[in-house]
C-alpha cells in the first residue's frame, strides 16, 4: 500500500531505493554522585580532548568531501570545546553538585544550546544543534556508547531523526542515495552538507519509522515528496524521471566545454534559443556558444502601451553584457493579431498566420520599427548583437529595412550616441524566402531557418490543429528539400545559416543537416549538449 | 586601552566560521579584548560569548584592547574585521 509524505526539499533530484533508518548513537545520561571531583574534571578534560581529536579527523575526511568552506564546521566545533565560558560550566556543575562529567556535560549542553535556540536570527537558531553536537559526542566518550549507524547493504534512502553533522560527514556516502529526516532546517550544516554533495534530501518529513526498514522507497526532491511502497505506475514514472535526470547530468559533465565537432573534424555552432532576459542563466549553464534566437516579443507582450526605446535598450544591453561577448541575435517583433497585444490596435483577422504581423507592422510603422532599432544599434555597443528579421517573403523588404536602419544610424550619430554596426540576417521560414534564396543572400549576412512556421506554410498544415498530426509530417521531403536548397544558395551568396526552428534540436536529423552544410543550429538550452553529443557522434567521413 | 569601532558588512553577520577565526585571532593577543554591541558585552576570546552577541550585517561593534600589545592587538583585529567580515 502505497503510503505518501511531504517534506522540504534541501537538494533537488530523485531517489529510488530501499529505506534504511539511522539508528542514533545511544546516550542516555544519569545524574550520579562522584566523590572526587578534579578527578572527574580530570575525566572530562579528558574525554575533551579525545573529542577534539575526533573533530579534527572528520575535518580532515569533511575536507577531501565537502571543500574546506563546509568542513569548517568542525574547526568550529574544535573551539566551542575549548570555550572557557563551556568548560567552566562543566567544571562548575562538578564541583558545586558533585556530579559525573556526563551529566554536566550534557546540562551546559542544553544551556548553551537554548540560549542559540532562543536567538531571533535563524543561522544562529541552527547552531544550537552544533553545541548539541559536540555536548552529545563527549557524553558518547565519556559513558563508552555505541557508535549510531545504519544497518544498509546497499545504497538506500536514510530516514532519520535527524542528523548532526558529524554524523552527516561520518556516513558512508556509497551507501546513501538520500536522506529524510524529520526535523532539520534549510540552513542547517545537514543541509548544506546535503547540498554539496548533491543528495536530494529533505527535511521536516513527519514520518513513522515501525516497519520501514528494507522497504522500497522514492525521495522526489523536486516536489518534496517521499513515498513508500510506490504503486507500480508512480514507480514507472519516476524510473523514467530518474532516466532522464542521469542522462542530463552525464552530458553536462562529459561535454560541457568542449567543441561541437564531428569525429572528422568538421565543428558548427550550437546557440539556444530564449524568450526572456531570465533565461540566459539556463543559456550560460548548458554551455550554448551564444544565443542564435532571442524573442523580442516579452518586451510588448503583458504590457498596456509600447515599450519605450529605454526599456528594450536596457533589455537588450543586459542580455548582451550577460552574454560577454557571445553572439546574441535578437529578432525583431514578431506580433500578430492573435497575441495579446490591444494597443497595437491589429484588426481582428480570419487568418492571423498570414497576416498583417511581424516584419510587414514594422514596415507600415515605422515609428515602432525605428524604437527598436535604435535600441538594439544603443546596445550592441556592449556585446555582441545580431539582428534578424522574422516573417521575410521579398528583397524588396530586406532592401527597405535597410533604408531605415541608414536612417537609424544617421540618427545616432547625430546625437552622438554610441553604436557597433550589427551583423544583419533574415529568418527563413516563408516559401518564398527559399525561393529567393540565392537573391537574399545577396543582402544580408546569414538565414536562420524557422522550421516551424516554414513546415506550416509549405505542407499548408495548420500548427495548431491536433486533426492535421498525420498530414503534417516535420520530416517531410518538402521541408528538408527547402533547407538543402537554402543553405546551398546561402553559402553561394556569402551568408551563413541556421537553423533555429525545432527541427534542430531533432538529433535523429542532425547527421542530415551537417551533410547539407549547415553552419549552426540553434535550440532550446536543455537541448544544447544533446545536440552537442550527436554532432560529437557524427563522422561525415563514413558512407551515408 | 585601545578602542574602534566597526559596523559589520557580511550578510551573514558574524557566523561561526569568521567569528572562530576572529577569536582565535584575539586569542593570539595577551591583553583582554572585549567585543560588545548596544551595551552588551563578551569575551573576545570565548566563541560562545562572541555568536551569543547575534551581530548581524549593519550592526556596530566596539572591541576594546586593555594591556600588552593593545595597539598591535586592536591594529590586527580592525584588519582582519575589514577583510572578513
Amino acid at each position: 500500500m502505497q503510503k505518501e509524505y511531504s517534506g522540504k526539499p534541501v537538494f533537488s533530484g530523485i531517489a529510488i531505493g530501499k529505506i534504511s533508518i539511522y539508528h542514533k548513537k545511544e546516550s542516555v545520561v544519569k545524574r550520579e554522585k562522584i566523590d572526587d571531583a578534579e578527578a572527574e574534571i580530570k575525566r572530562y578534560h579528558a574525554a575533551s580532548d579525545e573529542a577534539k581529536k575526533q573533530l579534527g579527523e572528520l575535518h580532515d575526511k569533511a575536507l577531501k568531501e565537502v571543500g574546506e568552506a563546509n568542513a569548517a564546521v568542525f574547526e568550529v566545533h574544535q573551539m566551542m570545546l575549548d570555550d572557557l565560558d563551556y568548560q567552566e560550566s562543566v567544571e562548575n556543575i562538578i564541583r558545586t553538585q558533585g556530579v559525573n562529567a556526563e551529566f554536566a556535560v550534557a546540562t551546559t549542553g542544553d544551556n548553551f544550546s537554548e540560549m542559540f535556540a532562543n536567538m531571533d536570527d535563524e543561522y544562529m537558531r541552527g547552531r544550537a544543534a552544533d553545541v548539541k553536537d559536540i555536548s552529545n559526542r563527549v557524553v558518547g566518550i565519556l559513558n563508552g556508547a555505541g557508535a549510531g549507524g545504519f544497518t544498509a547493504t546497499e545504497p538506500s534512502i536514510l530516514v532519520a531523526d535527524d542528523l548532526a553533522p558529524s554524523e552527516t560527514v561520518q556516513l558512508d556516502k556509497s551507501l546513501v542515495l538520500s536522506f529524510v529526516t524529520k526535523g532539520g532546517s534549510t540552513n542547517s550544516h545537514t543541509a548544506i552538507l546535503a547540498r554539496t554533495m548533491n543528495i536530494p534530501a529533505l527535511i521536516g518529513v513527519d514520518f513513522n519509522e515501525e516497519g520501514l526498514e528494507g522497504r522500497l522507497g522514492i525521495v522526489d526532491g523536486y516536489e518534496g515528496k517521499f513515498i513508500i511502497d510506490p504503486d507500480e505506475d508512480v514507480l514507472t514514472s519516476y524510473k523514467e524521471k530518474k532516466a532522464e535526470e542521469d542522462e542530463k547530468r552525464r552530458l553536462l559533465q562529459e561535454l560541457k566545454g568542449k567543441p561541437n565537432i564531428t569525429k572528422d573534424g568538421h565543428e558548427i555552432n550550437v546557440y539556444a534559443n530564449i524568450g526572456s532576459v531570465k533565461d540566459i542563466a539556463d543559456v550560460l549553464t548548458n554551455d550554448a556558444g551564444g544565443i542564435g534566437l532571442f524573442r523580442s516579443e516579452f518586451l510588448y507582450l503583458g504590457c498596456d502601451d509600447y515599450p519605450s526605446e529605454e526599456d528594450q535598450f536596457r533589455a537588450y544591453k543586459t542580455v548582451a553584457e550577460n552574454m560577454a561577448g557571445k553572439k546574441v541575435i535578437i529578432r525583431t517583433l514578431d506580433i500578430g493579431a492573435d497575441k495579446q497585444v490591444d494597443y497595437f490596435h491589429l484588426d481582428h483577422e480570419d487568418n492571423p498566420a498570414m497576416g498583417f504581423r511581424a516584419i510587414r507592422i514594422c514596415l507600415k510603422r515605422p515609428e515602432i520599427f525605428k524604437t527598436q532599432l535604435r535600441a538594439l544599434y544603443r546596445a550592441s555597443f556592449y556585446g555582441n548583437i545580431s539582428i534578424m528579421f522574422p516573417m521575410i517573403i521579398s528583397v524588396d523588404e530586406v532592401r527597405k529595412i535597410k533604408e531605415i536602419i541608414k536612417e537609424v544610424k544617421a540618427e545616432l550619430d547625430e546625437e552622438k550616441l554610441p553604436y557597433k554596426d550589427c551583423e544583419l540576417g533574415i529568418m527563413v521560414e516563408t516559401p518564398a524566402a527559399v525561393w529567393m534564396s540565392e537573391e537574399l543572400a545577396k543582402e544580408v549576412d546569414f538565414f536562420s531557418i524557422g522550421t516551424n512556421d516554414l513546415t506550416q506554410y509549405t505542407l499548408a498544415c495548420d500548427r495548431q490543429n491536433a486533426k492535421l498530426e498525420d498530414f503534417a509530417d516535420s520530416h517531410h521531403p518538402a521541408v528538408l528539400r527547402e533547407i538543402e536548397y537554402t543553405i546551398k544558395n546561402g553559402h553561394k551568396g556569402g551568408a551563413w545559416v541556421g537553423i533555429c526552428g525545432e527541427l534542430g534540436a531533432d538529433t535523429s536529423l542532425t547527421e542530415t543537416f551537417l551533410r547539407m552544410g549547415v553552419d549552426e543550429l540553434s535550440v532550446s538550452p536543455s537541448r544544447v549538449l544533446a545536440v552537442r553529443d550527436a554532432i560529437r557522434n557524427t563522422d561525415l567521413s563514413v558512407g551515408q | 586601552m585601545k578602542e574602534f569601532k566597526y559596523t559589520i558588512t557580511d550578510p551573514q553577520g558574524i557566523h561561526a566560521r569568521p567569528a572562530g577565526l576572529f577569536v582565535k585571532a584575539a586569542a593570539g593577543f595577551p591583553c583582554k579584548v572585549t567585543i560588545s554591541k548596544d551595551g552588551r558585552e563578551a569575551d573576545a576570546k570565548r566563541i560562545l560569548g562572541v555568536m551569543s552577541l547575534g551581530i548581524k550585517q549593519g550592526m556596530e561593534i566596539t572591541v576594546t584592547c586593555d594591556g600588552e600589545k593593545e595597539d598591535e592587538a586592536a591594529e590586527a583585529l580592525e584588519k582582519f574585521l575589514k577583510e572578513n567580515l
